[in-house]
């Protein structure tokens, strides 16, 4: 097994007739993953082509709303590819539809429609990865997002991260040493978003299939000295991490909307403290992600 | 997004918080024909001349002045701050150079108090934070006497209630030694309401008023404004554009942020050029670990185009002190192969003078590899990311 997402997920893209929406979802669909519906508004009816691992044609309905398509295929994924100043409300339309697990890929977000949207999500049955984020993956059953396939391997480290392509450079890493991943978690860069570190390394924890994990933060908030704690705690299984921004400097935001050092918190060498501090072995470099995990097993 | 203090004041107005009276000046003519009618309307024989630049700890810069003596003495104050390079702790040994002042008429202080408005990540919602201890270093308050600080939370879905702001007025006891504390408790509740309105509405990321002062006659004025706007709602704040003042920005941000890159220069000798934010900012930690210094963040996205990477090395080459540039790629859905193109027309186009290191991993990867080998320019090809970091580093240091 793997947490969160596997071979039966069944998935909808909301935004699936859109540049990168469609660019994605045949990515997604050639990997495996069961798209089963696309949601534009104003265009359903229409289908959607893509091809199969196998090269064979797929064809996916596309429906005008969440709701229809939830009823109709029985989706319970939503991927949501929405440009920025929608994508709030597709969130809220994925919620209301009932979605299991809602994951906004789009950058861009403003803070307050994400507050409302984390609002909205007490006490419903949907849980939100991102949004800015890659998505999630269960190697070599499910791909919702738009992480490169073929880096991953199917295996028993659990990865999580607030970076996109650090979360690559670490995947690629731990595959060199023959440590394949039970699923990968791109929680994104946004300072409010949906699943954080303690909510997946939670996941992790109970997941049986899950062996170790990997776990990437960044300068900003205090996420990661939350999660040491939590693991010092709790954590059953060896934690590896990293934090990216030591050299950054602060009050510059540095590329994600979350990573940003402000009135002196949220810096790189706190994280690491803390982490330290809670026994969990932090990578001195990021080039030594994955060595600094296999050393834990 | 930052704006200045009087173009925060234009908007807490717009919301019916008290301000000064006040007037925006770019020349000491029009300081000295605001401070005669703002003495004439409001009968107060002071005024005070506060130079506007981004950054915070103005006073104690010396960027704020207060005249006694009328307008002409006005006048002189804002000859000699229109044009200085104004240094506080946040601008950096350089400064700022001040282009505008703002005129404000004088208000006799009773009390200063603090009031300030964040997205609190923890709690995912609005914090409204509020102390008795106005113009000091609210983080400094943090640190010594986090008891001084009251904070409440706004639900989105309600808004802020009016119960929150009286447990604000009454656990400050901001009625106490005021010449009429009901009135100072009614306005300041007023204040407080508006500004969660106000944050909201005007999608900011912070609004910090310090210090909000209680006057003499018991009246609550925001005496200060500091507003930062969150930059991924531009796209429905029209306004915004009117409020941006490009003389604040560092120009090649600017340039940057034309052409769809996310740029941050730093005092380094080291240009970076990478996809994606955390690994962009990984690959200055480990140049920094290697013991070189970095002379930017560059994040070129997910999808850069040849142009987008040309146009990236000609910002990192801005800079006279760079010395060797580290292109770090970990082309998942970007393909090598067109980083590669875009990395040997960037070299030719701008004919390269510093070394250049070139990490590539990925999709294409082999492709990409041979198009920088048949190139024949001299790019250090690395085989990751410590690699490419230690070849930089020694590289530069040569050089």
């Amino acid at each position: 097994m793997s947490v969160l997402i596997g071979k039966d997920t069944r998935v909808l893209v909301q935004g699936i007739t859109g540049n990168t929406g469609s660019f994605h979802a045949r990515q997604c669909i050639a990997y495996g993953t069961q798209i089963v519906a696309g949601v534009t508004p104003n265009r359903g009816g229409e289908e959607f082509s893509a091809e199969g691992p196998d090269g064979k044609p797929v064809k996916v309905p596309v429906f005008d709303t969440v709701g229809e398509a939830v009823r109709q295929t029985g989706a319970t994924v939503s991927c949501i590819f929405v440009p920025p100043l929608g994508a709030a409300d597709a969130i809220l339309e994925a919620i209301d539809a009932g979605c299991e697990l809602v994951i906004p890929i789009t950058e861009g977000v403003p803070v307050m429609d994400m507050i409302r949207v984390r609002r909205k999500l007490e006490g419903s049955k949907t849980r939100m990865v991102g949004p800015n984020c890659p998505g999630v993956i269960t190697p070599g059953e499910c791909k919702i997002g738009i992480m490169p396939g073929h880096i991953h391997r199917p295996g028993r480290i659990g990865v999580v991260s607030r970076s996109g392509t650090l979360t690559y450079e670490a995947v690629g890493q731990l595959t060199a040493l023959g440590l394949g991943q039970s699923t990968a978690i791109g929680i994104g860069g946004d300072p409010v978003g949906g699943l954080d570190f303690i909510d997946c390394l939670k996941l992790f924890n109970e997941d049986p299939d899950t062996e170790a994990v990997m776990m990437m933060g960044e300068i900003g908030g205090n996420a990661e000295e939350s999660a040491a704690a939590w693991i010092q705690e709790h954590m059953k299984k060896p934690v590896a991490a990293f934090i990216a921004g030591t050299t950054a400097p602060p009050g510059k935001r540095m590329g994600h909307a979350g990573a940003i050092i402000s009135g002196g918190k949220g810096t790189a060498k706190d994280k690491i403290a803390a982490l330290e501090a809670a026994g969990i072995k932090v990578a001195p470099t990021p080039a030594e992600m994955g060595v600094t995990l296999k050393s834990l097993l | 997004m930052k704006i200045h203090e009087y173009q925060g004041k234009q908007i807490f107005a717009k919301y019916g918080i008290p301000i000064p009276k006040g007037v925006p000046c770019f020349t000491a003519e029009e300081v000295e024909a605001a401070a005669k009618r703002l003495i004439d309307e409001t009968q107060i024989p002071v005024v005070v001349v506060k130079a506007q630049i981004h950054a915070g700890g103005r006073g104690k810069g010396g960027g704020v002045k207060v005249v006694k003596d009328g307008p002409a003495a006005a006048r002189a104050a804002g000859e000699a701050l229109i044009g200085m390079q104004l240094v506080t702790h946040q601008t950096g040994p350089e400064g700022q150079k001040v282009r505008r002042v703002y005129v404000e008429q004088g208000l006799d202080i009773q009390r200063e108090l603090y009031l300030a408005l964040v997205v609190d990540r923890a709690t995912r919602r609005i914090a409204v934070m509020a102390s008795t201890e106005g113009g000091m270093d609210i983080e400094e308050v943090a640190e010594h006497s986090p008891e001084k600080i009251l904070t409440v939370y706004v639900d989105p879905l309600i808004g802020l209630g009016a119960y929150q702001a009286r447990e604000l007025a009454y656990g400050l006891k901001v009625g106490e030694g005021s010449a009429d504390p009901k009135k100072t408790i009614r306005q300041f509740c007023h204040i407080v309401t508006q500004m969660a309105e106000l944050f909201e509405k005007e999608d900011c990321s912070l609004c910090e008023v310090n210090p909000l002062i209680v006057t003499k006659t018991g009246d609550v004025v925001a005496l200060d404004s500091k507003i930062n706007f969150d930059p991924n709602a531009e796209g429905r704040h029209r306004e915004w554009a009117e409020l941006q003042d490009d003389d604040e920005e560092d120009p090649v941000e600017l340039e940057a942020k034309a052409a769809g890159l996310s740029y941050v220069a730093l005092d380094g000798n080291i240009g970076c050029l990478v996809n994606g934010a955390g690994l962009a900012m990984s690959t200055m930690d480990i140049i920094g670990y290697y013991g070189g210094k970095p002379a930017n963040f560059l994040d070129v996205g997910g999808g850069a185009t040849k142009e987008q990477v040309t146009k990236a090395f000609k910002m990192i080459l801005s800079s006279s002190q760079v010395k060797g540039i580290f292109v770090n790629i970990f082309g998942g859905i970007m393909k090598c192969d067109v980083i590669a193109e875009g990395v040997v027309a960037a070299t030719k186009e701008l004919s390269l003078k510093v070394p250049l290191v070139v990490r590539l991993e990925g999709t294409n990867v082999e492709r990409g590899k041979e198009i920088l080998r048949e190139s024949g320019l001299r790019i250090e090809a690395a085989d990751s990311m410590a690699d490419g970091a230690q070849k930089i580093v020694a590289l530069a240091n040569q050089a």
